[in-house]
């Protein structure tokens, strides 16, 4: 027994420290291991099963734009803490470990630039950070990209990833619908194309104001997209959901979605897209 | 008269207890021929007090309650005490109609309104058909399509907010919910009339703020206006349903802090104990706002009631922003 009471392979913990962590991943579809780097480079999709794993917000724009054209707007935005809200965690404090996670001030990351060589102001949301709920923060962002897009003569895409409205902001994330609508409309009404792109899992509030309203709206497959979650619809009706529900492929089916475009080809087909309905404004110069 | 029934919920317990005792004096009185006035004046005194005690101190959650109170006046009931000669329209001519929302023109002081609200049902039979005032898409199809109309003939648009929230039903899923919420939003943000929504029960998310892109948002002191209902917060962040009463007072929804983040423009007082005690006077309170309002609103022209509209929903939020490289 003696010889169980003290480790001796304390040298092998320290070895395994050595070892970087999340080298593999599993793919949650066809159960392949997948080397990290090959797949980082891959865009995040499993080449054999084409699982698309979330994205960064930050790597989703660098996908999209043409190299070197990207200019970050609006960096220096972050959440505050308005309700001073207290549950079992501070607010503020579980911002920062976000903040720390994902070396993002919040979940909306936006640029300026060009794609396929159409100027475009250009928004992402980062699944990562909070589940990219939206407060004051994402609402603003989101907001002066559209903004911008009118002002500057862009077109706007808007890659939505989210949970939902930020409970900890309250009643304020709630208005951030209205606040990014209302520039949408203003955006409509120039006759600017937005494209909405719908990813994994894009829910509840931001699917019901800006993500829903693109002029066309695109989805990655297999997403997880609609307004209610589906425990709750589950619990609400005491219904069995119709198998694919609320995925990419169910919405298009039921007419929502205007096309399912896989994240490899993403830039190509939006650039097409982009080419059919972008005029540039006579009177802006833009670039 | 005295109604013990009319305290039915938890923290009126010591107001129902008054009540009874009031009840069994007045009963012995009337029985026994004996003189118990001054008992009974002493009781009353204090079943004013302590209504004014308890009304006067109510939690967030407690105001849930109310807003949620089953004899609270819902929008047909005010709309019958504040407009007259209300003609309902129904349906969203692509679907069917949704009898969770109500609309149709109205007249206020004689001039036509379109009006449209969120309306519960009294009992079982009645929820059935309102769906619990939890709305469909259709129902905000309707709402929109009624006002689109009122747009067209230069008709102010009055809605009346009372929803848990929109519902979480597959057919709902199926034919887009969130698109409908989402579009209502967008167009109301531009619609060409003055708009003014009223909260008179609970503002549930989404479900409400399809109704709600407003020139002035008014709410009642009782009702709440919420990104979550108290228990679905609770069931997120504290695991447990029964949390709503903490989650209530963290959400910050009551209404002097919504006013306080620019998100309701006026707090209208009910009657004491709540709307259900009076719904004439706090139909007296809705109809004086509306009309004041409405005053105001018609001065402007429409490029600066839509200017007006945008800069206001614009500018709600609080964020920090710090000059980057």
């Amino acid at each position: 027994m003696p010889i169980f009471s003290k480790p001796q392979y304390s040298t092998v913990t320290v070895k395994k420290k050595d070892i970087p962590k999340d080298l593999w991943t599993k793919c949650p579809k066809s159960g392949e291991i997948i080397y990290n780097k090959q797949l980082k480079e891959n865009l995040m999709v499993v080449p054999g099963s084409g699982y698309h794993f979330q994205l960064g917000a930050r790597d989703r724009i660098l996908s999209l734009l043409d190299s070197e054209t990207m200019v970050e707007q609006d960096a220096g935005i972050e959440s505050q803490d308005p309700l001073e809200f207290k549950a079992t965690a501070s607010y503020p404090q579980k911002v920062k470990q976000y903040q720390s996670k994902t070396g993002e001030k919040d979940t909306v990351v936006s640029a300026t630039g060009t794609l396929l060589g159409t100027p475009v102001s250009i928004a992402a949301m980062d699944f990562r950070f909070m589940a990219a709920s939206m407060g004051s923060a994402a609402g603003e962002k989101i907001t002066r990209a559209i903004e911008r897009g009118l002002a500057e003569g862009r077109a706007v895409i808007i890659v939505s990833a989210s949970g939902g409205a930020r409970m900890q902001e309250g009643i304020l994330s709630l208005m951030q619908m209205a606040k990014t609508s209302a520039a949408l409309a203003r955006l409509g009404e120039a006759r600017l194309p937005y494209i909405s792109v719908l990813t994994n899992p894009t829910m509840a509030g931001v699917m019901a104001s800006f993500a829903s309203l693109g002029d066309v709206i695109v989805a990655e497959p297999e997403a997880l997209i609609g307004f209610a979650g589906p425990r709750v619809i589950k619990e609400t009706t005491q219904q069995d959901l119709p198998p694919g529900f609320q995925t990419s492929e169910f919405l298009m089916e039921h007419g929502l979605v205007d096309r399912i475009i896989p994240r490899s080809e993403m830039r190509a087909q939006l650039g097409l897209l982009l080419k059919a309905l972008y005029r540039a404004p006579a009177t802006q110069k833009v670039g | 008269m005295i109604e013990t029934d009319q305290y039915t919920l938890e923290f009126e317990k010591p107001l129902r207890a008054l009540a009874e005792q009031l009840e069994t004096l007045s009963r012995l009185s009337d029985e026994s021929k004996v003189d118990v006035s001054l008992e009974i004046n002493a009781i009353k005194t204090k079943l004013e007090q302590t209504q004014h005690t308890i009304y006067g101190n109510l939690t967030a959650w407690q105001r849930v309650q109310l807003s949620r109170h089953p004899k609270r006046p819902y929008a047909l009931d005010y709309i019958e005490r504040v407009f007259d000669d209300f003609q309902e329209l129904h349906g969203d001519r692509r679907f069917r109609d949704d009898a969770a929302i109500v609309g149709g023109t109205a007249f206020l002081h004689g001039q036509p309104v379109m009006v449209i609200g969120q309306q519960k049902g009294r009992n079982t039979k009645e929820n059935l058909k309102r769906n619990f005032g939890c709305p469909n898409p259709e129902g905000y199809r309707k709402a929109l399509r009624l006002m689109e109309m009122a747009e067209k003939f230069s008709l102010p648009v009055i809605t009346l907010i009372d929803t848990p929230g929109a519902y979480p039903g597959i057919g709902a899923e199926e034919r887009h919910v969130a698109e409908a919420i989402a579009v209502n939003i967008r167009e109301m943000s531009a619609l060409k009339t003055p708009i003014i929504t009223i909260v008179i029960g609970e503002g549930g998310s989404g479900g409400a703020l399809g109704m709600a892109v407003a020139d002035c948002v008014m709410i009642l002191e009782n009702a709440y206006y919420s990104v979550i209902s108290p228990e679905g917060c609770a069931a997120i962040l504290w695991k447990d349903r029964a949390n709503a009463p903490q989650a209530a007072e963290a959400l910050k929804f009551s209404p002097p802090y919504l006013k306080n983040f620019g998100v309701v423009d006026e707090v209208l007082d009910e009657p004491l104990g709540g709307a259900h005690r009076d719904p004439d006077t706090a139909a007296e309170t809705l109809k004086n706002a509306i009309s004041c309002c409405l005053r105001k609103l018609q001065k402007l022209s429409n490029e600066a009631l839509l200017q007006l509209r945008y800069e206001k929903f614009r500018a709600i939020g609080r964020y920090s922003e710090n000059a980057t490289k």
